[in-house]
């Protein structure tokens, strides 16, 4: 077996939400209790709904927002606690690949100092080192040297979520955070994105922690999962497992949403009924069970302990797993 | 069946910077009585910009319909109807829902207000009548304590339920036709399935022409009867929903199936379309599609592809195809 490049244990992170004059100040519990691992080369998913805190957890691994409780093992460091000049060492092992490629590219800068800007901060390269490096990395990923030269704005999404990647690659980094990097662009394009990313892997041994709702993108690029609910994870394992064998009724409920682009296909499915709650005031016990089909008394009060699947490396929280 | 709408040879184009650029180049389609028909096409192919010439909505906009025809029951050419008259019909006879259930209700006037709008406007019912009217229709879309929700404001609820309103201000006038416009993509996966659901039973129950507009081929699926395949401002191909996803005809109908990553499939590499799709100010001669293509031939690249009517009421524009006449080919 590989060894383990990131481990997490018992994150927690709140954020404290500005009350009335007369409330209490409230607090929006983001992440509560998420412990998974990802093996050095491998691809790691975490999949659930708007507000479930896959992003948070993802920020608060490559330390972009301030770390709550828990610990953050990468390649051997334990990294929540560490100061920001202290930082600099793991910014390098670690970086990050942002959902909106309009947004996350700077519009007054040229395509090839924002890829270099990496290096800038983290080496010592002359200038036409830089460069040098730039124009590689942008071959890399399917843009030639002929795109350097300009601005964001001419390039279409897919050009620019390369741009993005291209940026990530350059510091030959081990963990690759990937933030919803696909939902914005349209399918043919989105393919093409997750081709590369592929290849890239293959090419560079990454590691990546990818974040998604789209159950399909993930069961294409994963090797193991883990479902979001809430805030915490509520089942994960191999992606063979979460696909073909999942036992928490939300995996269920999630798996049965996504319509199957074959007509022939066509099927009863589990609908949820309600929406998700609100993270400021959760439901006590299993957070799921406002919406759960199969919820019992149990339920509403105790929180499921995570319990080891049939499989190794598959977990579930659920009372009704034996 | 009959044809509720016909949309023929459908010539929009915008005005920038004194430059007109025609985003339709002759729309062809229609839907029958009670149908769900899906649009499908990538962003910037031309499908929105299809239903807002068919609402006429291009107020504040250079948008301008060019040349064509959009029959609506029958003979009605809603090309030559006035801003009045489309008054008329927008609302009571067709009605839209879009993709942004939080920009399209007005954030200051209340759910009961909004809701209340169409009804007095198209079926000139009394105050008492109109507010049962509209808390009927939010209990018909599932919405609990509708009574309550009439008196709250678009932010004080989720994207779910502010769809739901969405759906229940379409159908309040009981339309004959409803476009919707990416209804569901603005939401996650469990919301959506509740929505389309919804969607499906009250299509079903009030007999109601759909059409569909979705860049995302599983919704297609679901959803529709028959399908049209939009691609840089011009129909590709027309099918039915099963013959479209068994054996789909044109080359990009073809590298759009099969670009969608599918649960279940284990495939290391997923097919995709190489390139970009085209800048409509800058469209390629011939095909538009040629660039992109992997059946290309040298005469994509000179002369534009005429639509081939083929054998189970389907068509395509490929050069790849001959025309087919009950089913022999010819």
């Amino acid at each position: 077996m590989s060894k383990t490049l990131l481990k997490v244990t018992g994150l927690k992170k709140s954020f404290s939400i500005p009350a009335g004059m007369f409330e209490k100040k409230k607090l929006l519990k983001a992440v509560h209790d998420v412990s998974f691992m990802i093996p050095e080369g491998k691809t790691f998913s975490l999949v659930g709904e708007s507000g479930c805190g896959k992003s948070t957890t993802g920020r608060l691994i490559s330390r972009l927002i301030e770390p709550g409780d828990g610990e953050i093992w990468l390649d051997g460091e334990e990294i929540s606690q560490k100061k920001e000049a202290q930082l600099k060492g793991m910014r390098k092992k670690v970086q990050m690949i942002f959902q909106d490629p309009y947004a996350s590219l700077n519009p007054r800068m040229k395509v090839r100092d924002i890829v270099a800007e990496p290096l800038t901060i983290h080496t010592n390269l002359s200038r036409a080192e830089r460069y040098k490096q730039v124009s590689e990395i942008l071959e890399v990923v399917g843009l030639s040297d002929y795109h350097a030269n300009r601005y964001a704005h001419e390039f279409s999404g897919g050009q620019r979520q390369r741009i993005g990647i291209a940026r990530a690659l350059i510091m030959k980094p081990k963990l690759i955070i990937a933030d919803e990097p696909v939902s914005a662009l349209d399918v043919s394009i989105q393919a093409q994105i997750l081709n590369l990313l592929k290849e890239l892997q293959a090419e560079f041994d990454l590691t990546y922690l990818f974040i998604s709702h789209d159950l399909s993108v993930v069961e294409h690029i994963s090797d193991h999962i883990g479902v979001m609910y809430l805030g915490t994870i509520v089942e994960s394992g191999p992606k063979e497992v979460i696909f073909s064998n999942p036992q928490h009724p939300y995996t269920k409920a999630l798996l049965s949403s996504i319509p199957i682009p074959d007509p022939k296909l066509r099927r009863e499915r589990i609908i949820l009924q309600g929406d998700l709650p609100s993270p400021v005031n959760p439901p006590a016990g299993c957070r799921f069970h406002t919406r759960c089909p199969v919820a019992m008394d149990i339920c509403k009060g105790t929180e499921p302990p995570v319990k080891p699947g049939e499989t190794a490396g598959h977990f579930v929280s659920c009372h009704l797993v034996e | 069946m009959e044809k509720l709408l016909q949309v023929e040879k459908l010539e929009t184009q915008f005005t920038k910077d004194k430059q007109k650029i025609k985003i339709l180049h002759g729309v062809n389609f229609h839907i029958h009585q009670g149908e769900v028909l899906g649009l499908v096409g990538e962003s910037g192919s031309g499908k929105s910009i299809t239903s807002l010439s068919i609402m006429k909505l291009f107020k504040g906009t250079s948008g301008e319909i060019n040349s064509g025809r959009i029959l609506f029951n029958g003979d009605e050419d809603l090309i030559n109807k006035s801003e009045t008259e489309m008054r008329k019909i927008r609302g009571k006879q067709i009605a839209m829902i879009f993709q942004e259930p939080m920009t399209s209700l007005n954030p200051v006037m209340k759910i009961g207000e909004q809701l209340l709008e169409p009804i007095r406007l198209h079926l000139g019912l009394e105050e008492k009548k109109a507010k049962e009217h509209a808390v009927s229709i939010l209990k018909k879309v599932g919405i609990p304590r509708a009574e309550e929700i009439m008196n709250e404001f678009p932010h004080q609820l989720s994207g779910g339920m502010r769809q739901r309103i969405m759906i229940a201000m379409a159908i309040s006038c009981n339309p004959q036709l409803l476009i919707a416009d990416e209804p569901s993509t603005a939401l996650d996966v469990t919301i959506q399935a509740q929505i389309l659901d919804l969607m499906k039973q009250l299509q079903q129950k009030e007999k109601m022409s759909v059409l569909l507009i979705t860049h995302d081929l599983g919704v297609v699926a679901e959803m529709c009867e028959r399908v049209v395949v939009m691609y840089a401002g011009r129909v590709v191909e027309e099918a039915d929903v099963f013959d479209l996803f068994e054996s789909p005809k044109h080359p990009y109908t073809k590298g759009l199936i099969a670009s969608v990553p599918k649960l279940g499939q284990k495939k290391e590499k997923l097919d995709s379309i190489k390139g970009n799709v085209p800048n409509p100010s800058e469209l390629p001669k011939g095909c538009k599609f040629a660039p992109r293509c992997n059946d290309v031939m040298p005469i994509c690249y000179e002369q534009e592809p005429p639509e081939l009517n083929l054998e189970n009421a389907r068509s395509c524009s490929c050069w790849l195809y001959k025309e087919e006449r009950g089913g022999i080919r010819v």
